[in-house]
C-alpha cells in the first residue's frame, strides 16, 4: 500500500526560468557545488525538506531550451535525464516553467513528458505573472498535460510550500519511454500542441505596448546603448577600486594589529618570525583583495540576473566580430576580470567550438583581480605622489590586456581556414530585479573558493617561501655574505630573466607567483623584510622598489604581469575545458612568448631612451 | 484593407518597430544551418506568432534584436533570413 515517494529529484528548465533562485530557496545553505564527471559544467546538488519533513536530494540541472542539445550545458542535461551519464536517474523530474513566459517554456515540458520519468510541472514567478495581468488556469493546465502542476514564487520564503507538499505525494506510474531526437515536423507538431494548451489555459494582455520594448530600444540604441554600457562598466570598476580600498584598509589594519599582538606576546625567534612575517604577513597580504573580488562578482552577478548583460553582448557583437569573436564571448571575458577560471567555465554556453576555444585562449589576458596587488604596488612605486598618473597607468594596463586579447583573437581567426559562420541566437530575457538570496549565495560561494585557496595553497606557499628565505645556503655571495636558499634559486633564474631586467628577488618571487599571482607581492615583501627592517611591510616595500629598482625594471615587470601565463589553476581548467594538453600548452606558450617579448622590448627600449 | 499591401519577406528585411506575423521557415541546405532553424522553431518562431525587430545594429544591420512574445532574441541577419514573415505595410 505504501506507494513510493520521491527521494532524488532533478530541476529541469529553460535558462532564465528562475530555476537557480528556486533551487536556492529549496535548499538554502544545504547545497554543494562540484563538477559533472569529465566536464566542468557545474553540478549543483542540495537537500530540501518536504512539507512532512522528509529529506529529498535535489539536482539543479544546467538550463536547457531543448534536449536537442546545442551547447555542452544542454548536452549534460540531456545525458543526465535520458540515462546516458554516470548520474543515477532522478526518480522525479521537476520541470520549471516561467509563468510569465509559458508560451516559450511549455515546449520543454511536453518534450520532458516523453522521457518516461514521473514529472511535476512548476509554474515559477507566479507573483510576477499576476502583476503583469497574466491568468493561468492551473487545474485545467494539469488536466491538459495530465501532470501535477504547482505554482511557486522563488523570491518569497514560503514561495515553494506548494511544491514541498507535492513532493510528499506518491510517485505516479509512468510507462517507460525513450527520447528520440525530433525533426522539423515533430517540433512543429509539438509547438502546435503547446499553442493549443496555451490558448485554452492562459489569458494575458497584449504585449504590443509592453514597456520593456521601449527599454530594449534605449539600452540597445547604437549611441545611447554604448553610453549606458560605458557608464555601467565605469561604475563597476570605480566601485571595485574605491569601495574595495576602504574595506581592504580595514582588513589591513586588522592584520597589522594581529601581527602587533603576536609580536608583543612572543619572544623573538624563528617561530615569531614565521608567524608574523610568513603567516600573518603572507596571508594578510592576499586577503586584503577579497573585497575587490567580491565587489566585482557582485556587479557581474547582479547585472546578469537583471537581464542587462545579454543586452551588452548584443551591443558588443559587432565590435567583437572585428576580432573574429561574437557577442557570446562578452560575459565570459567580463567574468575573467574577476578571475579567469569562472570566465573560462562560462564559455560553455558558446555553442560554436572555434569561438569557445578562442575565448578560452584569450581569457587570461583580461586583467584578473589577482593582478591588482602587483599592479598597485609597482604603479604606486612609479608615481609615489601622483594619484592621477597612477590611475591612468592602471587603466592603461587593463586596456593593454584587452587590445592584446583582441589582436590574438584576430590572429587565431586568420588561421581558421573554414571560416564557419558563428551563430548568435542569444535570449535577451525580461528585465527583473536580482534576487537578493541568490546574490548572497553566489557571493558566499566565491568568497569560500577564495578563502579556501588562501587557507591552503597560499598559506603553504608563504610558509615554504619564508623557509627558503630563512634557511641559509652553504655558499656565500660575491660580497661574502650568506645566501638563503631562495637567493640561490633567484640567482639561478635571474640568468633567464636578466635580459628583461628582473633582479634575483623578482626572479624568485615569480616562482610562487605561478601558483597564485598575488603571492608575488608577499614574496617580494618577504625577500626585503628579511633584512631586519621594522615598520609596515607594504610601505617599506613600495619605498624600496621606488628607490632601488631602475625605471626599466618596474615597467618591464608591469608588462610581464599583463601577459605572463599564470596561474597553474588556469592551466588546469584550460586542460579540463578543452580536453586537450595541446591547447593548454599553446595557451601557456603564446602567453610566455608575449610576456617575454613585451618585457624585453620595454626594458631595452627604456634603457636606450634613458641613457643620455 | 488593401490586399496588395500584404507581403511575405524574410525577417531580416523587416523594418524596425513594425509587428509582423511568422509565416514559416525555409529549411536550409547546410546541416549546420538546419540545426539553427530547428532551434529557432523550438524557441517559438513558428507560423502565427507575432514578431517585431526592436533594434538592429547600425553597421550592416547585424545583429538584430527580435521581440517574440515575452522574450527578445538577438539574432544574426543570416539566422533571421530563414524566418519568413507576413507584413501588412
Amino acid at each position: 500500500m505504501s506507494a513510493r515517494q520521491p527521494q532524488r529529484i532533478a530541476l529541469l528548465g529553460n535558462p532564465n526560468c528562475g530555476k537557480t533562485a528556486l533551487f536556492n530557496l529549496l535548499t538554502g545553505s544545504r547545497q554543494k557545488v562540484a563538477n559533472y564527471a569529465g566536464v566542468t559544467v557545474e553540478r549543483k546538488e542540495g537537500v530540501l525538506l518536504t512539507a512532512n519533513g522528509r529529506r529529498v536530494s535535489v539536482l539543479d540541472l544546467p538550463g536547457a531550451y531543448s534536449l536537442n542539445a546545442l551547447s555542452s550545458d544542454e548536452a549534460v542535461t540531456r545525458d543526465v535525464i535520458t540515462g546516458h551519464s554516470k548520474e543515477t536517474l532522478p526518480d522525479l523530474l521537476v520541470c520549471v516553467a516561467d509563468a510569465t513566459n509559458l508560451r516559450l517554456h511549455l515546449r520543454l515540458v511536453l518534450e520532458a513528458r516523453q522521457l518516461g520519468l514521473p514529472l511535476v510541472v512548476v509554474l515559477n514567478k507566479m507573483d510576477r505573472a499576476r502583476q503583469l495581468g497574466i491568468t493561468i488556469n492551473k487545474d485545467l493546465l494539469a488536466r491538459e498535460l495530465n501532470l501535477p502542476v504547482v505554482g511557486t514564487v522563488s523570491l518569497h520564503v514560503h514561495g515553494a510550500d506548494e511544491l514541498k507538499a507535492a513532493l510528499d505525494e506518491p510517485l505516479r506510474e509512468v510507462p517507460p519511454a525513450h527520447w528520440k531526437q525530433p525533426g522539423v515536423e515533430q517540433v512543429l507538431a509539438t509547438q502546435r500542441a503547446v499553442l493549443g494548451i496555451f490558448e485554452r489555459t492562459v489569458s494575458e494582455p497584449s504585449i504590443d505596448k509592453d514597456p520593456s520594448i521601449r527599454i530594449d530600444r534605449f539600452l540597445m540604441h547604437p549611441v545611447w546603448g554604448f553610453v549606458v554600457l560605458g557608464l555601467v562598466l565605469f561604475a563597476t570598476f570605480l566601485a571595485v577600486f574605491s569601495g574595495g580600498d576602504v574595506l581592504s584598509g580595514w582588513i589591513e589594519e586588522g592584520f597589522g594589529a594581529l601581527a602587533g599582538m603576536v609580536e608583543a606576546s612572543m619572544r623573538d625567534g624563528m617561530l615569531r618570525g614565521l608567524l608574523v612575517e610568513g603567516v600573518i604577513g603572507g596571508v594578510g597580504g592576499v586577503i586584503v583583495f577579497l573585497p575587490q573580488i567580491l565587489i566585482l562578482f557582485l556587479f557581474i552577478l547582479a547585472l546578469e540576473a537583471s537581464g542587462y548583460l545579454p543586452r551588452a553582448a548584443f551591443l558588443l557583437d559587432k565590435p567583437m566580430s572585428a576580432a573574429g569573436l561574437s557577442g557570446r564571448s562578452f560575459i565570459p571575458l567580463l567574468s575573467s576580470f574577476a578571475c579567469a577560471i569562472p570566465g573560462i567555465m562560462a564559455t560553455r554556453t558558446i555553442s560554436h567550438w572555434r569561438d569557445r576555444l578562442t575565448t578560452i585562449l584569450i581569457a587570461p589576458l583580461m586583467a584578473c583581480s589577482a593582478r591588482i596587488p602587483v599592479y598597485t604596488l609597482i604603479v604606486a612605486a612609479l608615481f609615489p605622489n601622483d594619484a592621477t598618473s597612477a590611475a591612468l597607468v592602471m587603466v592603461g594596463l587593463y586596456l593593454l590586456g584587452i587590445v592584446a586579447a583582441m589582436t590574438v583573437a584576430w590572429f587565431i581567426k586568420r588561421t581558421d581556414k573554414e571560416h564557419a559562420r558563428s551563430p548568435l541566437l542569444i535570449e535577451l530575457p525580461a528585465y527583473q530585479w536580482p534576487d537578493v538570496r541568490s546574490l548572497v549565495i553566489g557571493l558566499w560561494e566565491r568568497a569560500m573558493i577564495f578563502l579556501r585557496r588562501v587557507g591552503t595553497i597560499i598559506l603553504a606557499l608563504t610558509i615554504v617561501m619564508w623557509a627558503l628565505y630563512t634557511i641559509p645556503s652553504p655558499r656565500t655571495n660575491d660580497q661574502g655574505a650568506q645566501r638563503s636558499l631562495a637567493g640561490e634559486l633567484g640567482h639561478a633564474l635571474h640568468y633567464v630573466f636578466a635580459p628583461i631586467g628582473f633582479n634575483e628577488e623578482i626572479s624568485f618571487a615569480l616562482v610562487p607567483g605561478m601558483a597564485a599571482r598575488e603571492v608575488v607581492v608577499s614574496a617580494l615583501g618577504t625577500a626585503y623584510s628579511m633584512e631586519g627592517e621594522e615598520g609596515d611591510v607594504d610601505d617599506q616595500l613600495r619605498k624600496r622598489i621606488a628607490d632601488e629598482w631602475p625605471l626599466a625594471t618596474k615597467l618591464s615587470l608591469l608588462l610581464w604581469m599583463v601577459f605572463a601565463p599564470q596561474c597553474l589553476s588556469t592551466f588546469v581548467v584550460v586542460k579540463r575545458e578543452t580536453g586537450s594538453w595541446k591547447q593548454m600548452w599553446i595557451m601557456g606558450g603564446y602567453l610566455f612568448g608575449l610576456a617575454y617579448l613585451a618585457s624585453f622590448i620595454t626594458y631595452q627600449l627604456t634603457n636606450i631612451l634613458s641613457t643620455p | 484593407m488593401d490586399k496588395e499591401q500584404v507581403r511575405t519577406i524574410g525577417l531580416d528585411q523587416l523594418p524596425e518597430e513594425r509587428w509582423a506575423t511568422v509565416a514559416g521557415v525555409t529549411v536550409p541546405a547546410l546541416a549546420s544551418d538546419q540545426v539553427l532553424v530547428l532551434r529557432l522553431l523550438e524557441l517559438g518562431f513558428v507560423p502565427g506568432e507575432r514578431v517585431q525587430v526592436v533594434r538592429e545594429a547600425r553597421t550592416g544591420r547585424d545583429p538584430l534584436a527580435v521581440r517574440l512574445g515575452h522574450t527578445t532574441f538577438a539574432l544574426r541577419r543570416h539566422e533571421a533570413a530563414f524566418i519568413q514573415v507576413i507584413t501588412t505595410a
